[in-house]
């Protein structure tokens, strides 16, 4: 073993949790460690090429508004784009792009390369070094001692990975990577309690060998469209997916072959996510159902292998083989890589503070599916959010923690640390209960400063975000302060809208909240001083469109936020707490939640419990002001 | 939870001249101006005492002449803006009074909670945390079990059916926007909603109207108390009210004062019809008797028809029955202190399948078997403490109205062409509402729904 330097946080792993957390903390000063097991891999993404999508696409923006990295790297290396749920409501439309896989990579590598404070070093990590419960640094297979106060672990699915295809099954991790053995072994010892959940991809095959003519074209939008708010250059040649379905003797073939799925096999075997099911489970679960969709996706400019999205499987090789021959338009597809389930190590993730440092060893951070989650997306967002406060820690800064409605971030982590989760957790727009609150469209306006206090946001992004702050602003209390008349002209355009005529004069804001008008009617009929940009019309459209409902989110926030407020004494001593049924006493000594709020999410903790949790605390309160 | 504006009677139940509701918390004043059509609440200054009417404000109905103390926090019992309103002692008025502020806005308050208010925002002393603890401790989860317990079979039944329609509608709202490429997964559309949110509201309205212990709780069961002159009508009502300490309600407005009398026999509250007219035409003649028994019979939901055991079965006796059919009743035979001179069987065919009870006013014989009667008239039986029904329900009607009102939102957004999304929430706001009141409301279970419905995934 040899001192192989000092530093101030160590980031384990650069997959997609790992390069957000190595930047983040680079950026907020704190010297920067970033051990992965291939330079060559950074970043890179063993499942579906895309990123984004309903919720997760929030997300990208999210960790932008923050000051982070995945939307501007997905700008530069998409091959298409497209804004999904257009013909729904401001809340959940959403971006998805199709990545070039390569080049993603590369961006991202270059970007790391070119951050200050921030070191680059291939090696597989062995173990953490811990003193008195306390993280020192960590150790290499090549025996190189790195030491640091703080560590981040994402190893992601490669915790004692296990890859299946039908029967045969060998260690390793994603894409036949070398998986994380001693590092996973340590954490149990060292008392985690510890998962195994399983994931799975499917087959990639030949573009040359696809038969695209029986297939649908699916083109990306043809408006240029960008995830990060620092993007002004778009990509224009974009290259589409294609639709196809499962075919006739598909079913047949999996009903037939069931038994050598390495799933149905009948062994023992992790937990499967519901929302990304292997071909196998859609069959068995959904008999009824004729067929399911298939999506072919290029991955990327300058290769010909297509991800085939909708048959993850872990059915053996021949199998595979036989199943594509099945699908319209991939009777004479050449599979280029296999399917396979994974299996891995998570840890339980209740066993983290909000912070994402772990309760049990001061100063250990893990992020991403190394914490149960799945998706690109969710290990980001952890990682921006693990560097920050890791770098917090050190440099003796402000820590960051999102609440449930400020962004979608807070409900994950706040799902992950109050929940947990017993199969590897997705975000979907349904988890979070202020989901008109958390668009796509104003991540900006919610994270912004935040990102700024956190310096991660540089001086004149914040001067262009502060502007359009006040522009939005001017323009909604314009709008709710010009009256418009019932001229002849304002009458002739809301006839031609199929609306019905004024009969008074109306504020223009109210004008606005009909149904059938628009922000650019609104501007025909009093144009504002200077053109305003798109961001700031769209803005101002939404904010006033559906003010009733965002305002009767806002109350419930108000609410919420009351308990939020509430803060647990870290001492508290549960078993002094009369009264709290022991079920509820069990879960609160193991989440130690930090705010009456957090305690009240806990599954099991019935109001009863919180009302005197609250007295409780309040009785130490009073009797701690008394002895002053 | 904790912040929310609360609201209970605070004066003990059925007894006293006077009957207070208090309101506490950050929108007590707002609350109570809804409902106070004289003053504006909001203006007059604090510890101050108003006269005026309490007004539905959706039926414009004159509910009760009070009187309203306005006190602003922190220098109240809470520490938190208070409203009492003074109400006529009695459960009618301040039931009805109670209920309105329910439905616009406030939650009733869990037994102890002005107390534990109290203490929290550091208004009583340390050494009372103790006994606020107990409080809690002691109502935690038996309350709800008993609510829940008492609840009709049919009635849980019927609202765990509408909130899966509703989780199944809201599911399919969200896999529209969460898998959005899923071209097998139904677009759902206005029209959809509309129809779904229409007849789940058009339930909830039946319950409400016939959901016979709401309907209890908001007005006591009326009735009447009918028969020949002499049969011991006088009697039986001062009895109850003697024994249940009655409460005399003046409603002014008609011609002649109809005063109504309140007892409440093993929980169940009675509203007793025109004792006014009974005790007058006791003595009086008999045509008038009986024509006026014919009036009380018009109002009433149970009928406690009395006969003179020591007397033949008359015609007057049955027609009283035939003008009685098909209603909830029961019978008693009167006077059997005296000699037993009445066909029983002629009574048994008369009552048809309604109960029968024998008893002896003068010797207070029968009694109890006649208040059990009552209460198992309404309750089946399985009544144990007429306080926790009356909580418990207050409850359940409370929490069916602002379904019902979460459900026209659900609809004027439709109609204001709002996204679905949007729309939905108010959805899912109606089955949250409605799982309270059968005790579950995990929000994970909308999740569950989402992938048992539908086939789903990359």
């Amino acid at each position: 073993m040899y001192n192989a330097g000092q530093y101030d946080v160590i980031v384990v792993g650069a997959g997609h949790a790992g390069v957000e957390a190595g930047l983040a903390a680079a950026k907020r000063g704190a010297k920067t460690l970033m051990l992965t097991l291939n330079l060559d891999l950074i970043a890179f993404m063993p499942c579906n090429p895309s990123i984004g999508g309903p919720a997760k696409g929030v997300v990208v923006r999210e960790i932008d508004a923050l000051g982070g990295q995945m939307g501007k790297v997905i700008d530069k290396t998409h091959i298409q784009m497209r804004l999904l749920n257009t013909s729904k409501g401001p809340a959940v439309r959403a971006l998805r792009a199709q990545a070039d896989k390569v080049l993603y990579q590369q961006e991202m590598k270059r970007v790391l390369e070119n951050q200050e404070n921030l070191t680059l070093r291939q090696g597989m990590v062995d173990e953490v070094i811990v003193e008195d419960g306390k993280v020192k640094g960590v150790l290499t297979e090549t025996k190189a001692a790195y030491y640091a106060p703080t560590v981040i672990v994402t190893t992601g699915t490669f915790m004692r990975g296990k890859v299946l295809i039908g029967d045969i099954e060998y260690e390793s991790g994603p894409n036949n990577q070398r998986a994380t053995v001693k590092l996973s072994e340590q954490l149990e010892q060292l008392g985690f309690d510890i998962v195994r959940f399983k994931t799975g991809t499917p087959p990639r095959v030949n573009s040359h060998t696809i038969d695209y003519s029986k297939t649908e074209i699916q083109p990306g939008d043809e408006e240029p469209r960008a995830f990060s708010y620092e993007t002004t250059e778009f990509i224009t040649d974009q290259i589409p997916c294609w639709l196809t379905y499962t075919g006739e003797f598909t079913h047949q073939i999996i009903n037939e072959n069931l038994t050598r799925s390495a799933m149905y096999s009948g062994a023992e075997r992790g937990t499967g996510p519901r929302y990304c099911p292997s071909i196998e489970d859609k069959i068995v679960r959904f008999n009824d159902k004729p067929r399911h969709q298939i999506f072919l996706e290029p991955e990327g400019r300058n290769t010909d292998e297509v991800y085939v999205q909708g048959l993850s499987t872990s059915l053996p090789e021949d199998i595979q083989k036989r199943l594509l021959e099945t699908v319209p338009g991939l009777e004479k597809a050449e599979m280029m890589r296999a399917g396979y389930a994974i299996e891995y190590d998570a840890i339980v993730p209740t066993q983290l503070w909000p912070t994402l440092e772990t309760k049990k060893i001061e100063g250990l951070f893990t992020a991403g599916q190394i914490n149960g989650t799945s998706g690109y997306e969710e290990a980001g967002a952890q990682g921006i959010m693990a560097g920050i406060n890791a770098a917090a820690k050190v440099l003796d800064k402000e820590t960051l923690i999102l609440d449930r409605s400020q962004a979608y971030i807070g409900v994950l982590i706040d799902d992950l640390v109050t929940k947990g989760t017993n199969e590897p957790y997705r975000l979907l727009t349904s988890r979070a209960e202020y989901r008109l609150l958390l668009r796509h469209d104003n991540a900006d306006l919610r994270l912004t400063d935040l990102g700024y206090q956190m310096g991660l946001i540089p001086e004149e992004r914040y001067e262009r975000f502060t502007t359009k702050k006040q522009l939005i602003e001017e323009e909604v209390k314009r709008l709710k302060s010009n009256i418009i008349k019932p001229s002849e002209d304002v009458q002739q355009l809301i006839q031609d809208l199929g609306g019905s005529p004024l009969k008074d004069g109306v504020r223009a804001s109210d004008l606005l909240r009909r149904p059938e008008v628009k922000y650019d009617h609104i501007k025909q009929l009093i144009p504002a001083e200077a053109t305003l940009p798109n961001d700031v019309e769209e803005q101002v459209e939404i904010i006033v469109k559906y003010e009733g409902y965002i305002e009767k989110s806002m109350q419930q926030v108000e609410k919420m936020r009351k308990m939020e407020n509430k803060r647990i004494p870290e001492r508290i001593d549960y078993d002094d707490v009369q009264g709290i049924a022991t079920e509820a006493k069990e879960k609160l000594k193991r989440v130690r939640p930090l705010s009456v709020g957090q305690a009240s999410r806990i599954s099991g903790v019935n109001p009863s419990d919180i009302s005197i949790l609250l007295v409780y605390i309040e009785q130490g309160v009073r009797s701690k002001a008394s002895n002053e | 939870m904790e912040q929310d504006t609360i609201a209970a009677i605070s004066t003990p139940i059925g007894e006293g001249a006077i009957a207070i509701v208090r309101l506490s918390g950050d929108e007590a004043f707002k609350i109570a101006n809804r409902v106070f059509k004289t003053k504006e609440l909001t203006e007059v200054d604090s510890h101050t005492i108003h006269y005026g009417n309490i007004v539905d404000p959706k039926t414009d109905e004159l509910v009760e002449e009070v009187m309203v103390t306005v006190m602003k926090g922190p220098k109240t019992f809470t520490r938190e803006d208070i409203i009492e309103i003074n109400c006529h002692g009695g459960m009618v008025s301040v039931n009805r009074v109670l209920q309105l502020l329910l439905r616009e806005g406030a939650r009733l308050a869990e037994p102890g909670e002005f107390t534990k208010r109290a203490f929290l925002n550091g208004r009583i002393d340390l050494s009372q945390a103790e006994a606020v603890m107990d409080l809690i401790r002691a109502k935690t989860d038996r309350a709800m079990n008993v609510a829940l317990k008492q609840m009709d079979g049919r009635l849980s039944d019927l609202i765990r059916k509408l909130r899966q329609e509703l989780i199944e509608t809201v599911a399919h709202v969200e896999v529209n926007i969460d898998y959005p490429e899923y071209d097998d997964v139904e677009e759902m559309t206005h029209d959809m909603l509309i129809d779904k949110a229409n007849h789940v509201k058009k339930e909830i309205h039946k319950i409400l109207q016939t959901a016979k212990q709401g309907k209890i709780l908001r007005e006591g069961i009326a009735t009447a108390i009918i028969g020949r002159p002499n049969v011991g009508k006088s009697s039986l009502l001062n009895k109850l009210a003697h024994e249940n300490k009655a409460i005399v309600t003046e409603i002014p407005g008609t011609t002649r004062d109809v005063i109504e009398e309140y007892v409440n026999v093993r929980g169940v509250p009675l509203r007793l019809i025109d004792t006014a007219g009974i005790r007058e035409t006791e003595d009086i003649v008999e045509k008038i008797g009986v024509d006026r028994s014919r009036q009380a019979l018009k109002e009433a939901d149970l009928i406690l028809l009395v006969l003179n055991g020591n007397e033949a079965f008359t015609k007057e006796d049955a027609a009283l029955f035939e003008a009685a059919q098909g209603m909830d009743v029961i019978v008693l035979v009167n006077k059997t202190d005296l000699e037993l001179n009445i066909d029983m069987d002629k009574v048994k065919k008369a009552a048809n399948d309604a109960p029968i009870i024998t008893t002896s006013l003068l010797e207070e014989r029968g009694i109890d078997e006649l208040e059990e009667a009552i209460a198992n008239t309404f309750f089946e039986g399985e009544l144990e403490s007429g306080d926790l029904t009356y909580v418990s329900n207050v409850r359940h009607i409370q929490l069916l109205e602002q379904a019902e009102s979460a459900l026209d939102d659900a609809l004027n957004g439709i109609e204001m062409d709002m996204p679905l999304d949007l729309v939905q929430i108010d959805i899912t706001r109606t089955w949250e509402l409605l799982g309270e009141i059968i005790g579950d409301n995990v929000h994970e279970s909308l999740i569950d729904q989402l992938f048992s419905q539908f086939c789903l995934g990359k």
